[in-house]
């Protein structure tokens, strides 16, 4: 079970390092800081909306789950500082692809 | 250590032209030779910047330029592989690996460089103009900056152009020819985006000694700063300043002994709009907030400081070639050998290059 298994069923989980806890970002299969394996976190994520901006008529924006930081889209309006989960998620012709609300 | 200096130059008019890798490096090579004293003999490492998938393009330069070099092989770092390069070649220089480097940038308009597959954080959002909306929205948020003020950077740089013979903009624009050019995304229109094209441009580094015997009147290169602070956009620090590119700048002008002040004239990685008052702001050349007043003025006043060959947004960018094409365009400057582009009495230059929205910079400080 990896972070891209999950993600191809439609869950976002966040890989974080079974020894020291630290969130692993983007996707790896070490921990960055002290290179240990990688373990899925469960829960619901709750992510902030950094900055936001509007492609085509399709808002997109930066959302922040912590340390984990990804560009996802949102049908309505966003704010900056707005809370939102996601609500879709997976991968399609081999690229992830995140929605929020 | 060696001084390293830069002995000669290359460049060639920058294009949308389907044409190979392999002839567009080479084009540039013999503009080099043309244009010098350099004899081809000399020459012990050639160093490739680009982004293209071909490959052993070194020694296939080496080959059809009839060069024969101890040492030959690709740099790649996406847009910054040009100075990169030059950062390698300046380090086989000083330690005495070799004493000559040819350092030789090109890219076709069709490069894989430009989207890096790897960051798969920004999902189906992939294509730079996501990061560089994302980049002007919160700068245009921060410092409560205008789309018209952004706007007058790609003014400034594509009337700088046209005095740039191998500018690929040949037309001067108006900031409501910004504002009402395409609308690529709520926050980019398509006058404020470099474009990708096919060019090439080389220059050959040299030691102390050397440099004096190939050129009459080589440029040094004084200092070297280079950060990589991530890979990925979304690990940057801040959306509204350049962290690689303030770390850079400050290492390459200890290196050199200069502080911003001191820079007479600059190429910055203008890839949009957003991006130069961005980085003269992180190299200390206006405090924060203040890059687009001080493009403004630039503008008014017709000073050419900073990017006087039209930048990225003026030129066309050929990510392998572009670092290197800003280095020819401080070199000539630092001659007084630019023309109708000169800055009158430039004798301290500097060069921005960086990847990825800046999650990588390399700054080079040149002097006469
Ligand atoms: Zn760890």
């Amino acid at each position: 079970m990896t972070f891209e298994s999950e993600l191809a069923e439609g869950r976002f989980r966040i890989p974080e390092c079974a020894s020291c806890k630290k969130t692993v970002w983007p996707p790896t299969p070490y921990c960055s800081r002290c290179l240990g394996p990688v373990r899925l976190s469960d829960g619901d994520h709750t992510g902030t909306i950094a900055e936001f901006s509007r492609k085509d008529g399709e808002y997109f924006c930066m959302v922040e789950f912590g340390d984990v930081r990804i560009l996802a889209g949102i049908r309505d309006a966003p704010k900056v500082g707005q809370k939102v989960g996601i609500c879709r998620c997976g991968i399609s012709n081999g690229d992830y692809f995140f929605e929020v609300q | 250590m060696t001084r390293v200096g830069i002995a000669a130059c290359g460049i060639i008019p920058f294009t949308r032209d389907d044409q190979s890798i392999e002839s567009v490096l080479l084009e540039s090579v013999v503009d080099l030779f043309e244009g010098s004293d350099a004899d081809r003999g000399s020459v012990d490492a050639v160093l490739v910047s680009t982004n293209s998938n071909s490959k052993y393009l070194a020694p296939i330069l080496s080959e059809t330029a009839g060069l024969g070099p101890n040492i030959a092989h690709t740099v790649e770092n996406l847009c910054n592989s040009g100075t990169n390069a030059m950062v390698s070649g300046y380090s086989y220089i000083a330690s005495g690996l070799a004493d000559v480097v040819l350092v030789s940038g090109a890219e076709r308009y069709d490069s894989p460089g430009q989207v890096l597959e790897w960051d798969r954080s920004r999902g189906g959002f992939k294509h730079p103009i996501f990061w560089a909306s994302i980049l002007a929205r919160s700068y245009k948020r921060r410092f409560s900056i205008s789309e018209e003020q952004l706007a007058m950077v790609p003014v400034k740089n594509h009337r700088h152009a046209r005095d740039n013979p191998n500018a690929m903009s040949k037309k001067a624009c108006t900031i409501q020819d910004v504002i009402e050019s395409k609308r690529v995304t709520d926050d980019i229109r398509l006058l404020e985006c470099s474009r990708p094209c096919t060019g090439s441009a080389s220059v050959l580094l040299a030691s102390e000694d050397a440099a004096k015997r190939l050129s009459k009147e080589p440029v040094w290169i004084a200092g070297i700063g280079q950060k990589t602070a991530s890979a990925g956009f979304t690990k940057s620090e801040s959306f509204s300043s350049l962290e690689s590119t303030r770390i850079a700048a400050d290492v390459a002008l200890r290196m050199a002994g200069h502080a911003p002040k001191d820079i007479d004239v600059a190429e910055v990685h203008d890839a949009f709009s957003v991006c130069e008052p961005m980085a003269l702001e992180s190299m200390g050349l206006c405090g924060p907030g203040g890059g687009a007043g001080m493009v403004r003025d630039m503008y008014d006043t017709e000073n050419r400081m900073i990017n006087p060959r039209g930048g990225l947004i003026g030129s066309g960018h050929p990510l392998g070639a572009t670092g290197i094409a800003q280095a020819v365009e401080i070199t000539q400057q630092l001659r007084a050998d630019a023309g109708s582009r000169q800055v009158g009495g430039a004798r301290t230059g500097l060069v921005h290059n960086m990847s990825a929205a800046g999650t990588s910079s390399t700054v080079l400080v040149l002097e006469r």
